[in-house]
Formats: C-alpha cells, structure tokens, sequence
C-alpha cells in the first residue's frame, strides 16, 4: 500500500470528484437554475422513447436502490437480521440481472434514437455525448461485475463497499481496493469520473425528482413577488447614484 | 367567501375578420425565437377546423383538463397523482412536433451566392429541426379559411359531435374565426398536472404563469391544459405559455393582442369571484350547467357585501372600482352574452367569446330576405340549427338554449338599433322579446359597437408604488419626475415659458437650489441663468 497512484485513484480521486459533485451543484442550483432541466426531446420522437424511457429509468431506479442496499448497509447488519451470504448473494445477482437488462436495452433503446433521429441528434450538446459516453461506460462495468459476482467468488461486501463507507466516514482504506478485482476497480473509477461529469450535464435533473407532487395542493397561488418587472439586485450590482439620494 | 380578482378577456368573435394581427404581434414581443417557433400563444383558428395543435379538443385522445369521479368529485383526465408520477418519463399525452408543424425557414442565402444560371435562384425550404430539405405540408393556419377543408375539416372534435348534419358542400358552407390564449383559468389543469409546481396562479391577477427558474421540463402541463396553450420549448427544455402581457397589465396597458387588435373585438377587465366555490362549481354533475355554475363562482361588484370582504381580502379600492367598471363584468353577468371555451373541460376558463351572430345574418341574406330583420332573424336562429349545434359544442358543452338566448340578443340588438338609426320609431317589443329594456339594448350597443379605448380596457395598474419607491429610480425612466417630460408634460412648458428662461418647472426634491438646469424647457431665448456657473453666492445672497 505504497503505490503513490493507488492511493490517487482511491483517496485522492475520489475526494476530488466528491467536491466537484457538490460545489458544481451548487453553484449550478445558484447561477444556471434555467438550466436545470431534463432537456427532453420527447417532441420530436416519442414512438421509441415511449418504452425505452421508462425502462431505462425504472431500472436505474432499481439499481441505484441496489447499490445502496450493496454499499450502505454492512455486512453484519445483514448477517444480525439471519440473511446468509449465499441468500443475500443469490438475491443481489438475480434482482441486479434483471434491472441491469432494463437499464442497458432502455439505455440502447435511448441511445438509438439520440443517434439516428436527425431532429434528436441536432439538439444533443458535446455535453449530452461525454455524458452518454460516460454512462454507459458504468452501466457496462456494473453489469460486468454482475456477471462475473456470478461466477466469481469476490464478496465486495468485504471490499469495496468499505472502501465507499469509509470515503464519508473521513476513513477511507484505499487497500481495500487494490484488492479488488480489475472489474469492480474498473467500474469505481468510471463512476466516481461521472459523479464529477453530473453537476454539469443535464443528469441535475435526478436531484429535483418532483416527489413533493404527492403532498401539495392541486392548485398553486403565488404573490406577484416586488422586483418583478425589474431584475432583482444581485451583491456587487448595485446602481450607480446618479442623482444625489432624496433624504427627508 | 374568499375574494380574490381575476384579469379577464372577452372576445366579439362578430368581429374577428381572421387577420392575425393579434398572433403575429404577440410572436414577435413573446416567442420570436429558436426552440419556440410553434409557440403561438396567441393563435387564430377557422372554424369549423381541426385548430392547433390538430385536434387538440379530442380529450378522449389528449386527455386534458378535469373529469368527474363516480363520487362526484373532479381528477385530472389523464390521472392522479401517482400516475402523474409513474408516467413522467414518457408524458403519455404530449403532442408531437407533428402535431404542430416541423419548424422551418428558407435557404436565403442562396439567392445571393448561386452563380450565374439561365434559372433564378431559390429559396428552398429548410428543416430547423434537422437542417435538411424539408417540404412545407402544415403550420399554425394552414386550414385558415376552410382550406383544404374537404381534407382535413371531418377531424374537427366539435364537427364530430354535431355529427354529419354540416356538409361540406360549398353553397351551404359557414364559418368564422376562433382568436384563442391562454384561458388562465380559475381552475387550472395545468398547475394542478406540474410536478414541481413551477406554474402558478398569480393571487393579485389570476395570472397563469410557469416559472422558468423552476421548471423541470416533465411536460405533464402540455398533456394536462385542454387547450394546448402550455408549449414545450424544444430548445430550452421548458415550458412557456401565454404570460397575459403581465408587464403591460401590471402598468395599465391591454395586453399585445388587444392592444394591436384590427376588429377592436377584445375587452378587458377586472372579475371578482369567491374562491372558496371554485371547486364546487367545477364539480358540477351536469355538464350544461357548468356555464351557469362558472358565473355562480363571480361575485357582483358593486354588493357592499362584496366590497366589504373584497376589503378584508386585501384587493385595493381602484381595484373595485375598475371591477365595477369592468366591461368582462357587463358581458358575463349583465347581458349575458359572453360564453365560456369549453366549460366541460372544468377549468373554469376567464377568456370568454360572444359567439358569432353573421353567419346567421348571412345565410338569411342569400335567401333574398331582409338579413337584418328581426322576425326573420329570430326565425332563422331557430331554423339554423347547424351553426347553433356547433357554436354550443364550442361553448356551452353542446346546450344550445344559452347560444340561442345570445344569438336572439345580438339579433334583437341589430334590428332595435337599425330602427333608430334610420331615423325609426324604437320598437320595445324588440327589446322585451329577449328580455331587456330598450336602454339595456342600447348600452349593449355602445359597449360592443363604439366603445372606446378606456372603455374596452379598463386595467387597474399593479400596486407596485411602494416597491418601486425603495429602489430609487432603478426601475423608472430618469424623465419621470414630477411633471417631467416622462409624466405626460412638457415639464411644466406651458405656465414657465415668458418667465425666467430655463428655470421653469418644478423643482426635483433634493437638489440644490439653482443648480438645477432644465433645458428642456428652455425656450432658446436669453441665456438661462446658472448655465455657466459664476461663484457660489455669498450667504444669505439669493442667486
């Protein structure tokens, strides 16, 4: 554990895409709320976005419910509730197959369309390509490490998601993941690479989930607020006086 | 009761020639822009049509606005909550660029570069969705004036309902024009389909309005507004819609399209209504009574008891008084002549249509018969039931008795008033036959005839003074002082000239006396003094 570059890509590289992720959204949230949009393109093809769509992102949605389940919780926790290893491993491959195909034939789905319908292609940003590049980059190493987690006998429960515990607990163990094999070392690094990519791309959306939709009132009031009409002053642009100000 | 105003419009459709002044002057302030090229927010339909976006009244295939529940109570057509959620990335009811038209412009620049050629140049058409060689089959008016009709019209929604007692044969043809925006409803399906909540009415105005900062792109509103006058911007990802020109609105002024209107058929003005009946109204088993169950909701000016709460409510007393004068007021409530787009769709819609009366008087023309005559007039709403059955498809949710009432009133108003103007005795029974006074008639007829500017647009200006004061003069232009250029004078021109040249006028507060040189109201005479500053004056001196 001497390696001046292990311990780059699995402290340091981590902690840089960490802060990025937070400082970029951010400052994304306080200077481009226009932007913050899912950039959806559904006018101009809908007959394949229809079931890719969704099926893409009900399987990411399982997915990221999986990883949690995979990363958060330890290993003991499991064990005390009287989960076996080869139930919890039986469960984690199959429900992970399943939403891994969802997520990659939607993704293909998405990324068919994005590419050979000429309206959709025209509207897709240099951004929208790093992001799709890198997106499915992750989504090909996870279900990698699905399939060998299969055949395999690595018990990342032990390795990897120690090594990601310990990376918010400000205890990061980056041996844990020279261990690891090139698989799962290959998909941390393309993800922890996305993480920085997302507060720039239109991947913002996924954090303003309307999920208050469910709690609020049908119909939404709001007060003409004082400085519409004009823009409202921002700090350090302020007005020149140009008239001495009226005192009374 | 919970009072609360409402910025309305109506509209004399008798007047709509189909000019599309109002739509193009509203694209040029609103939506002049990449990304929103189909965004008419202000769009001029010929009906009988399919309208735009095509079809868009077919709720059976969009889905939008608001049905009843077996229990009686009101969910949006296209789901509830959690299906609005679990359908949010596919929006099951979003109209395709199709359904509008594919966005183009032309190759301009091949008119000045082509090389010499035995042929002119052209301008082909070009795809600003894909940049290609595109072919121009559809765009916002493209059926303007039954073009095509034998094609397309059988699509109309409404025609369907009515069924196939309209022929498309030329000689028994009818139609008019249909001007629509928003309807900034009292009770949008729009807000109510947004999952972010980014759309909002506005409590002073009623204004609709989607906050772009907020806006998530989900699309649920475009599917959710009946009238498909909630529209995807394909280029920002957001949505926009018809703002009610709030800024003109906030400031006394008619909106763009009332502003700019050739036919002068638009009215503005205040309407009170108890928010607290809203719902109910909307829930209204009966679909014919949703009209009558809407102007329930409004609430009579001029009622002390109205004033009082409208008082606790906070609505400002000039803005009463405009709702008092408010001719939406006098066109739902006193003549009643105004109807409701749509009632069925249960949004309570506030932009209202007195429904058109001249394809009646026209059809009666070409039979040889005296157009303007109110038996034959009278005779002939009732032998017409083909526009009658139309008209009430478009505003009455298919009952025809309030179109009739209207369409005899507007009848009963030509023939009263042809009297008087040709020098005739007014005859009452006119009058009494549709259940007014001669006066009530006449006042009708000042009103939709001649009525003037500040009649037309009675607008209470946003109460803004207050807000406005702290920032100083940010907001404002520099020649508003008092009685300055900005304010409507001459900076006091007329009482300063002959005086001591170029000192006239008030003074602005708070500048040191004498310094002050207005030489706008100089009159080129005499060297103004102060122009050219000697020494300060002494103590006690006056300068």
């Amino acid at each position: 554990m001497d390696n001046g570059f292990d311990i780059f890509l699995w402290l340091i590289f981590p902690y840089i895409c960490l802060t990025i992720f937070i400082l970029g959204h951010i400052w994304r949230y306080r200077y481009d709320k226009f932007g913050w949009t899912s950039r959806s393109s559904q006018m101009y093809e809908s007959s394949i976005l229809r079931w890719a769509n969704p099926m893409f992102h009900f399987g990411i949605l399982a997915v990221f419910l999986g990883h949690v389940m995979g990363l958060g919780i330890p290993q003991t926790w499991t064990d005390a509730a009287g989960i076996s290893h080869s139930m919890y491993h039986f469960m984690a491959i199959s429900v992970g197959a399943v939403a891994g195909i969802f997520t990659i034939v939607g993704f293909i789905g998405l990324l068919y369309r994005r590419r050979f319908t000429k309206a959709v292609m025209g509207a897709t940003t240099v951004m929208d390509k790093v992001m799709y590049f890198m997106l499915g980059i992750v989504i090909l190493g996870g279900l990698l490490n699905t399939a060998t987690g299969a055949v395999g006998d690595y018990n990342y429960r032990e390795g990897v998601s120690i090594w990601f515990r310990g990376i918010f607990y400000f205890n990061p163990q980056p041996e844990l993941m020279v261990g690891a094999p090139l698989s799962f070392q290959f998909h941390a690094i393309a993800a922890i690479a996305l993480f920085a990519l997302w507060p720039f791309t239109r991947l913002v959306h996924v954090f303003t989930a309307p999920l208050g939709y469910l709690f609020r009132p049908y119909i939404v009031y709001r007060s003409r607020d004082a400085h519409e009409g004009s823009r409202a002053h921002r700090r350090g642009w302020d007005k020149v006086d140009t008239i001495p100000r009226r005192r009374k | 009761m919970r009072v609360m105003a409402q910025m309305a419009m109506v509209m004399n459709l008798d007047k709509c020639i189909g000019c599309h002044t109002c739509s193009v002057t509203c694209k040029q302030v609103w939506t002049n822009k990449s990304g929103a090229e189909h965004v008419w927010f202000n769009n001029v339909e010929t009906r009988p049509g399919q309208g735009y976006p095509r079809t868009y009244e077919d709720q059976d295939k969009w889905k939008g606005g608001w049905t009843l529940t077996k229990r009686g109570r009101i969910k949006l057509k296209a789901g509830g909550r959690l299906k609005n959620l679990a359908t949010i990335f596919a929006a099951p009811n979003l109209p395709g660029i199709k359904d509008y038209y594919e966005p183009w412009t032309y190759d301009y620049e091949n008119l000045t570069t082509a090389p010499a050629q035995a042929h002119m140049p052209v301008a082909r058409p070009k795809s600003l969705l894909t940049g290609e060689n595109t072919k121009i089959t559809w765009s916002s008016n493209w059926d303007d004036d039954l073009a095509g009709s034998t094609q397309n019209t059988h699509n109309d929604p409404i025609l369907k309902q009515v069924g196939d007692k309209i022929k498309f044969e030329y000689e028994q043809t009818f139609m008019f024009y249909l001007p629509r925006i928003c309807e900034h409803c009292l009770n949008p399906a729009c807000v109510a389909a947004c999952p972010t909540g980014a759309i909002y009415k506005r409590e002073e105005d009623g204004i609709v309005l989607v906050d772009q900062d907020r806006c998530r792109g989900w699309r649920q509103c475009v599917g959710g507004c009946p009238y498909k006058k909630m529209y995807f911007n394909h280029k920002t990802g957001k949505v926009e819609k018809c703002t009610f020109c709030y800024p003109r609105i906030e400031i006394g002024q008619p909106t763009i399209c009332s502003e700019t209107c050739v036919g002068r058929l638009r009215y503005l003005g205040l309407m009170l209504y108890d928010a607290d009946k809203v719902l109910e109204a909307a829930s209204t088993t009966d679909e014919h009574g949703l009209y009558e169950a809407q102007r329930g909701v409004f609430l009579d000016p001029k009622d002390p008891k109205v004033i009082y709460e409208a008082k606790l409510a906070g609505i400002p007393d000039d803005w009463v008084e405009a709702a008092q004068r408010s001719p939406i007021w006098a066109l739902i409530n006193e003549f009643k002549v105004a109807l409701p787009l749509h009632p069925e769709y249960r949004t309570m819609p506030m932009v209202w249509y007195i429904p058109p009366l001249s394809p009646v008087v026209d059809a009666v023309t070409e039979t040889g018969q005296d157009g303007e005559k109110q038996e034959n007039l009278f005779a002939a709403i009732d032998q017409l039931r083909i526009p009658i059955e139309y008209l009430a498809g478009l505003f009455t949710a298919g009952d025809t008795v309030p179109v009739d009432k209207v369409l005899h009133k507007l009848a009963a108003m030509r023939s009263y008033m042809r009297d008087i103007n040709m020098g005739w005795e007014p005859q009452e029974s006119i009058a009494e036959a549709v259940g007014m006074t001669g006066q009530q008639i006449q006042d009708m007829y000042r009103l939709l005839a001649i009525a003037k500017y500040d009649e037309r647009y009675v607008i209470p200006a946003a109460h803004y003074e207050d807000a406005h004061k702290l920032e100083n003069i940010a907001t404002d232009c520099s020649l508003n002082v008092e009685g300055g250029p900005g304010m409507g004078g001459m900076g006091g021109m007329d009482d300063s000239f002959g005086d001591e040249p170029g000192t006239g006028g008030p003074e602005v507060p708070g500048r040191p006396e004498g310094v002050r040189i207005n030489l706008l109201n100089w009159n080129g005479q005499g060297t103004p003094t102060g122009l050219f500053p000697g020494t300060p004056p002494a103590p006690g001196e006056t300068p």
